[in-house]
């Protein structure tokens, strides 16, 4: 059964500058015990739909459905919304400094959280499941450790103590948004291997938010790309490295410094994200790709099946075969182009590398 | 061979005094942030500087950049000890070393314009005025992949990275030898570090440039180095060739630290024998004694505890000690120094290609954090 459906979200929030437009129709499912990796850019709405999600989105104007485990979410009062976050869904911030109480002992502030939802559990108790619940995630010495005050944590035990806390009522969703970004990669890898062994004891799903496709092709199972506020990519872990199909999935692929380029100039991705007050006309991803045809001028694509499996869906009007890495896909990619691309399309493709300027002047265009 | 190094540092060490608390602000102890560091930087090249949050490697760049006072030792540029310098003879040198920093919101002042903050240079070291100047800032815009015409626009009006390439030109105004790149692309998204990253290498083979680029993604340094130096607890660890360092990591902290960066492919990252080292690294303020690697090395035996490991080339280690020529004090060369043609390594029990390392179970808790992916 599926735990979390989500379909068709809108979130927009009216400011004095106009209408920002932060997700605009996403739909995605969860089921148990898996991992959907959420990627893309600053700007492309992975935090705003997952907190949309839990009510923490205020003044938005939010549009859709969130079926969790029966219920919609987004139609629950703030009382109702407040027993459903932290016991079944919980979450974990990417700044464990800024999200833990500088005040308040750790121990005191995940019991807490236990006696904030159930209210049978006394002081003490809250204390020993604290312990335990710190020890479960590698805190050396629990017992005395349950007394100090976040500062006296280092980074990495702070966001343990924060998994712990997220742990802390077994719920059967967790959503880490960018849990190990602040980390270094030694204490990201420790963070990293925790979530999933934990994951596996508690069979719990995790939404995992980050920009690091690293993080995802390490632990997610599946991936979604966001871009402009929508999905311009879903699929199984494999095939979004190994077969992607839009260009932007492919873009943010090439333009990783990887072992098999190094030292050789890196093909990024020209231009900057769009503005969600003015986005582009058609797929929003148009000023920067280097296959724009004319139909992406005018018309958004959705997501579509790209692949027999049907669990790989792209919203790009290149041809479904136009998937992956290899020359073959390449020549049929470049084929389309000109077979499909009128002036105007070519205009906008000779702009977006010239907006690369000195920086990819030796790149030429796609053609 | 002395005309290609154009930095040259020597048994660097900068303590930063830790004052008590209260009315009488007595020292009661020292961090220890770099601690006894030698390197090179070769003219033209890229010296990569690895380290987590503490190694200290923000401290040496600024020791390097004359930023602030070392404790003891030496940095030499172009042959003069810039430590030794008073200020005003510190500012032509200060021409000749740049900087570009991690976060281009804060190292860009909100209230001025990005034509006056490109020009700053010129108007400090009094070397372009009026027209003149304003047309040179213009070229940098251009150059940096700025738009020129963007010349009054306020850097609230640009994005992230944007806003590193103002920070790039402004490094550039002087024409410096060396430009010192604090995590310059960290801040920035994935697409857009590619297009910074780009930038740098062009410019680096235009003007000639050094530079000394210090960043916790080693997928990134392995891309802009030449040669790459590994810090841990203020001290180098490991320096090598990038591709000799990546290839035959020998410190085991160097392959802890690349087992543990994510690799954006999940084939690669299944496969992975990944070491996971238990703790964290211990306070600066008393570093353990003997290598400071030690207490969370999971090769570490007895003599680790006692002893420091000095940087001895790769080939040295390999062979026994009666070698005849053991006194390795008179074989060390300039090869030897991190950021030279060596392949360096502080370890008593250098890993050996192939050799696996098991995960450190000496953790003080019940928990030591092992896992078996997937």
């Amino acid at each position: 059964m599926t735990l979390l459906e989500v379909k068709d979200l809108h979130v927009s929030f009216p400011t004095a500058d106009g209408v920002v437009r932060a997700v605009r129709g996403v739909s995605f499912d969860v089921e148990p015990g898996r991992t959907l990796g959420i990627v893309g850019e600053s700007g492309s709405g992975k935090t705003v739909l997952t907190q949309t999600l839990l009510g923490l989105t205020q003044g938005a104007e939010v549009d859709g459905s969130a079926v969790f485990e029966g219920t919609d979410l987004l139609s629950l009062t703030e009382d109702q919304m407040r027993s459903v976050r932290g016991a079944r869904i919980s979450v974990i911030f990417q700044d464990p400094l800024t999200s833990l109480h500088p005040l308040y002992r750790i121990g005191w502030q995940i019991a807490e959280m236990i006696r904030a939802h159930d209210k049978s559990v006394s002081k003490n108790e809250g204390r020993v499941r604290a312990i335990e619940l710190l020890r479960r995630v590698g805190i050396p010495r629990p017992d005395s450790r349950v007394d100090d005050y976040p500062h006296q944590f280092s980074g990495g035990m702070r966001q343990r103590a924060m998994i712990a806390m997220a742990l802390a009522l077994e719920p059967k969703l967790i959503i880490a948004d960018e849990p190990t970004t602040a980390l270094d990669a030694t204490v990201q890898a420790q963070i990293l291997d925790l979530l999933l062994r934990l994951q596996q004891d508690l069979n719990t799903a995790l939404i995992m938010i980050t920009h690091d496709l690293g993080v995802v092709a390490d632990i997610a199972d599946d991936v979604m790309v966001m871009y402009a506020g929508r999905a311009a990519e879903k699929a199984p872990k494999r095939e979004i490295f190994y077969a992607p199909h839009h260009p932007y999935t492919k873009g943010l692929l090439e333009s990783i410094p990887s072992s098999s380029a190094a030292g050789g100039r890196l093909k990024p991705i020209p231009g900057t994200p769009p503005s969600l007050i003015n986005l582009p006309s058609g797929c929003k991803f148009h000023p920067r790709c280097g296959y724009v045809l004319d139909q992406c001028l005018t018309e958004e694509p959705v997501l579509h099946p790209v692949a027999e499996s049907g669990s790989h869906t792209s919203a790009c009007w290149l041809p479904s075969a136009a998937a992956g890495l290899s020359a073959r896909a390449e020549e049929l990619r470049e084929e389309t182009v000109r077979e499909q691309r009128g002036r105007q399309a070519a205009e906008v493709a000779a702009a977006a590398s010239a907006e690369l300027g000195v920086t990819a002047g030796d790149e030429g265009s796609a053609v | 061979m002395a005309d290609e190094v154009l930095v040259r540092v020597e048994n660097l060490v900068k303590y930063f005094p830790v004052k008590a608390g209260g009315f009488i602000r007595r020292t009661v102890g020292q961090v220890h942030a770099v601690d006894d560091v030698s390197l090179v930087i070769e003219r033209g090249k890229t010296l990569g500087l690895v380290g987590e949050t503490g190694s200290g490697k923000s401290t040496l760049a600024r020791c390097v950049a004359g930023l602030i006072p070392v404790t003891s030792g030496r940095v030499m540029f172009q042959g003069t000890d810039i430590t030794k310098l008073s200020r005003g003879a510190m500012r032509p040198l200060r021409r000749e070393v740049q900087m570009i920093f991690q976060d281009p919101y804060s190292s860009l002042n909100p209230r001025r314009r990005v034509g006056a903050i490109i020009g700053d240079p010129f108007v400090i070291h009094k070397t372009a005025t009026g027209a003149e100047r304003k047309r040179q800032v213009q070229e940098l815009m251009e150059r940096v992949g700025l738009n020129p015409e963007h010349y009054n626009r306020f850097p609230a009006e640009f994005s992230g990275g944007q806003r590193q390439r103002i920070g790039v030109a402004r490094a550039l105004a002087l024409r410096p030898k060396l430009i010192i790149c604090d995590e310059p692309v960290s801040a920035l998204d994935v697409s857009i570090q590619a297009q910074v990253l780009n930038l740098l290498s062009d410019l680096q083979h235009e003007f000639g440039l050094s530079y000394l680029f210090i960043a916790h993604d080693l997928e990134v340094v392995r891309h802009v180095s030449d040669k790459v130096a590994v810090m841990y607890l203020g001290r180098i660890g490991e320096a090598a060739p990038a591709e000799a360092l990546y290839a035959r990591p020998r410190h085991p902290y160097t392959v802890a630290l690349l087992s543990a960066a994510p690799a954006a492919d999940p084939d690669a990252a299944a496969a992975r024998q990944r070491v996971i080292l238990s703790g964290d690294v211990p306070s600066p303020i008393d570093p353990p004694a003997g290598c400071r690697f030690h207490p969370r090395c999971p090769k570490a035996e007895t003599i680790c505890g006692r002893v420091e490991p000095q940087l001895v080339p790769d080939d040295l280690v390999d062979q026994p000690e009666n070698d005849g020529q053991s006194g390795s004090d008179a074989r060390q060369s300039a090869a030897d120094v991190p950021g030279g043609e060596h392949h360096v390594t502080a370890c008593h029990f250098p890993v050996v290609p192939g050799e696996r390392l098991a995960s450190a179970a000496v953790a003080e808790g019940a928990s030591a954090v092992k896992g078996e992916p997937s």
